[in-house]
């Protein structure tokens, strides 16, 4: 790790890709602390999707007029991108566009959850899920009986794994957010995945908060479906992947029906076409695919180690800036700063409403989210009904962090 | 005054450090209702005492930001003692002051364009104005009224902030719906 110090990461100069960063907000500049909801585009995102429109853009898998070979090409050269990215054996086939994350979660509950639980099967969740990898799974346990069970979390927001032989025993599959969005942990992916496997499982990651952070590649990890989203990879909104195993898609019935996922139809029948296109029914997010091609060109120039490394670096600074200027009143729920833990903060502040505390943030400039981030029963867990969270991303820097703790010192004299 | 200092006013800050009439009544005989915001999670108990017509006693208890706390507590001692009639006017009022357009009560525009929010964000929080944000002639009715509503008057800087005027009308819609039931 010696070569990929934080100091190799010149922030500054990455900030100039961003046209946002140069916004101000009441007078102050914009301090985006809110990566985890959406994160910002690089110049050279835009200017693809631009390209695109003003050079070739025709629907794709169906003209054969010039333009659209060139959508065509450009749209699947992004499954490519795509794959290799997260380290996809065979991209081609193992790549499924979708809308976001939620949506890709969405497939495998319905299309391969329909097709292989049976009432009394028995499917492994964790406490600390977003809403996206715990709903799909309770309206399939509504649909098919099936039984969800709960990986608990302990006191320090990590995954208690003590009893995780006893809960996988009978389990069919494993749903599992690969970094929390509300406390930052990372869990043990890979010990997870080795047990669950043991135990005759599948492992379906919720990878929306780790793929843009963490350097991630899907045969290491062991998982067998991953799920992403562009606009949290500094890629457009509109478009997400779903990456699995090639055998499992090839298994898979249909998710939604339609145009251009179908082999032949008859007035009494379907037959579909192979996967990936079997599971993109309809015109697909051409310049959004193109536009996430870029953003994981964009990622891959950066280098995810360093871009981890540097993150973790302002992590663990902002951690303890907090604890130093703010002392016990501000709490960072979560692991402490290391390797198990990404960049997402989430805060309480004295007895302040986390409402009343990015109102206060907002006028001085700084983005959060309060809320229960659509995690609410990690919210029970941790006895709160909601938090302010700051969530870091590459563009961030220590100034963004003192910003932060500034707008957070004015609240508190604001509400004493 | 700054657009924060207009949100946080004096009033609305005192009514939230110590809030009027927290609590709940037992039901019954008093009526119970749940409100909730799913935006961030707050919720509110409302316990109402109807006898001859008239709010005999009112409490709220839940949890909430400064705007939906201070909002509830103000409600809760302008309606105490109250008629039906009288809540049920004080409910429409305070709900189109949350409803004015932002330009009506800032000709100056010293925000400038890039606070603006879409205007979609105004939609789905009021049932009973009927559209009159943005009108020319309900602005103008709705001041007047304002004038009316006395200390209830200090959130008015909430609809400058449109995300939060879920948080102000928390309470409203639940005291609201206790009406809807007390009368249906």
């Amino acid at each position: 790790m010696a070569t990929l110090t934080p100091a190799s990461f010149d922030v500054e100069s990455l900030r100039k890709d961003f046209p946002l960063l140069a916004r101000t907000v009441h007078g102050r500049p914009l301090v985006y602390l809110d990566s985890a909801s959406s994160s910002l585009q690089p110049r050279q995102v835009l200017v693809a999707m631009e390209h695109y429109y003003e050079t070739c853009h025709a629907n794709v898998h169906r003209g054969v007029y010039t333009t659209a070979e060139e959508a065509t090409a450009l749209y699947e050269g992004a499954r490519v991108s795509v794959g290799r990215f997260i380290g996809a054996p065979d991209p081609e086939r193992e790549i499924v566009f979708v809308k976001n994350a939620t949506e890709a979660l969405n497939l495998v509950a319905r299309s391969f959850g329909t097709a292989n639980l049976r009432r009394g099967d028995k499917v492994l969740l964790t406490e600390l899920e977003h809403h996206a990898n715990l709903v799909p799974w309770l309206m399939l346990s509504e649909q098919l009986g099936i039984e969800l069970r709960y990986l608990a979390v302990d006191p320090d927001g990590r995954l208690d794994l003590s009893d995780l032989d006893r809960k996988l025993d009978g389990v069919k599959v494993v749903a599992i957010s690969a970094m929390s969005n509300v406390l930052g942990t990372i869990p043990p992916l890979r010990e997870i995945t080795d047990a669950a496997h043991a135990a005759g499982a599948l492992v379906v990651a919720d990878g929306a908060q780790v793929v843009p952070h963490v350097p991630v590649d899907v045969q290491a990890l062991g998982v067998d479906f991953l799920a992403f989203s562009a606009h949290k990879m500094h890629g457009p909104t509109g478009i997400g992947a779903l990456w699995a195993r090639a055998e499992l898609l090839d298994s898979m019935p249909p998710f939604l029906g339609g145009g251009g996922m179908i082999l032949d139809v008859r007035l009494d029948r379907f037959v579909p076409a192979d996967p990936p296109h079997r599971f993109e029914a309809g015109t697909p997010p051409i310049a959004e695919a193109v536009g996430f091609a870029a953003a994981v060109d964009y990622l891959g120039n950066l280098g995810m180690a360093r871009v981890r490394a540097h993150e973790e670096q302002l992590t663990e600074y902002a951690i303890s800036a907090i604890a130093d200027r703010l002392g016990s009143d501000c709490r960072v729920f979560g692991p402490p700063a290391g390797p198990d833990r990404g960049g997402v903060l989430s805060l309480g502040f004295r007895d302040i409403h986390p409402h009343d505390l990015a109102q206060v943030l907002d006028q001085h400039g700084v983005c959060v989210r309060p809320g229960h981030h659509c995690a609410k029963p990690l919210m029970r867990v941790l006895g709160v009904t909601a938090t302010a969270r700051a969530s870091i991303g590459t563009y961030n820097d220590e100034q963004d962090i003192d910003t932060l703790i500034e707008g957070l010192t004015e609240a508190g004299r604001l509400f004493s | 005054m700054t657009d924060l200092e207009d949100l946080y006013r004096e009033i609305i800050l005192d009514h939230y450090r110590s809030p009027r009439n927290r609590g709940e009544l037992e039901s019954p005989p008093a009526l119970r209702v749940e409100g909730f915001n799913p935006l961030c999670g707050d919720e509110i108990v409302l316990t109402l005492l109807v006898d001859d017509d008239r709010v005999a006693d009112i409490k709220f208890a839940g949890s909430g930001c400064s705007i939906s706390q201070s909002s509830a507590s103000l409600m809760s001692s302008a309606v105490k003692g109250k008629t039906l009639a009288e809540v049920r006017g004080l409910i429409r009022t305070f709900k189109s002051m949350m409803s004015i357009h932002e330009a009506s009560l800032d000709p100056a525009g010293s925000g400038g364009g890039e606070e603006s929010t879409p205007d979609g964000s105004h939609d789905d929080h009021d049932g009973s104005a009927g559209g009159s944000a943005g009108g020319s002639a309900e602005p103008e009715d709705g001041l007047a009224d304002v004038r009316r509503l006395g200390e209830l008057a200090a959130l008015q800087g909430v609809v400058k902030f449109p995300v939060r005027i879920k948080c102000a009308t928390l309470g409203w819609n639940a005291l609201a719906q206790a009406l809807d039931e007390i009368e249906a």
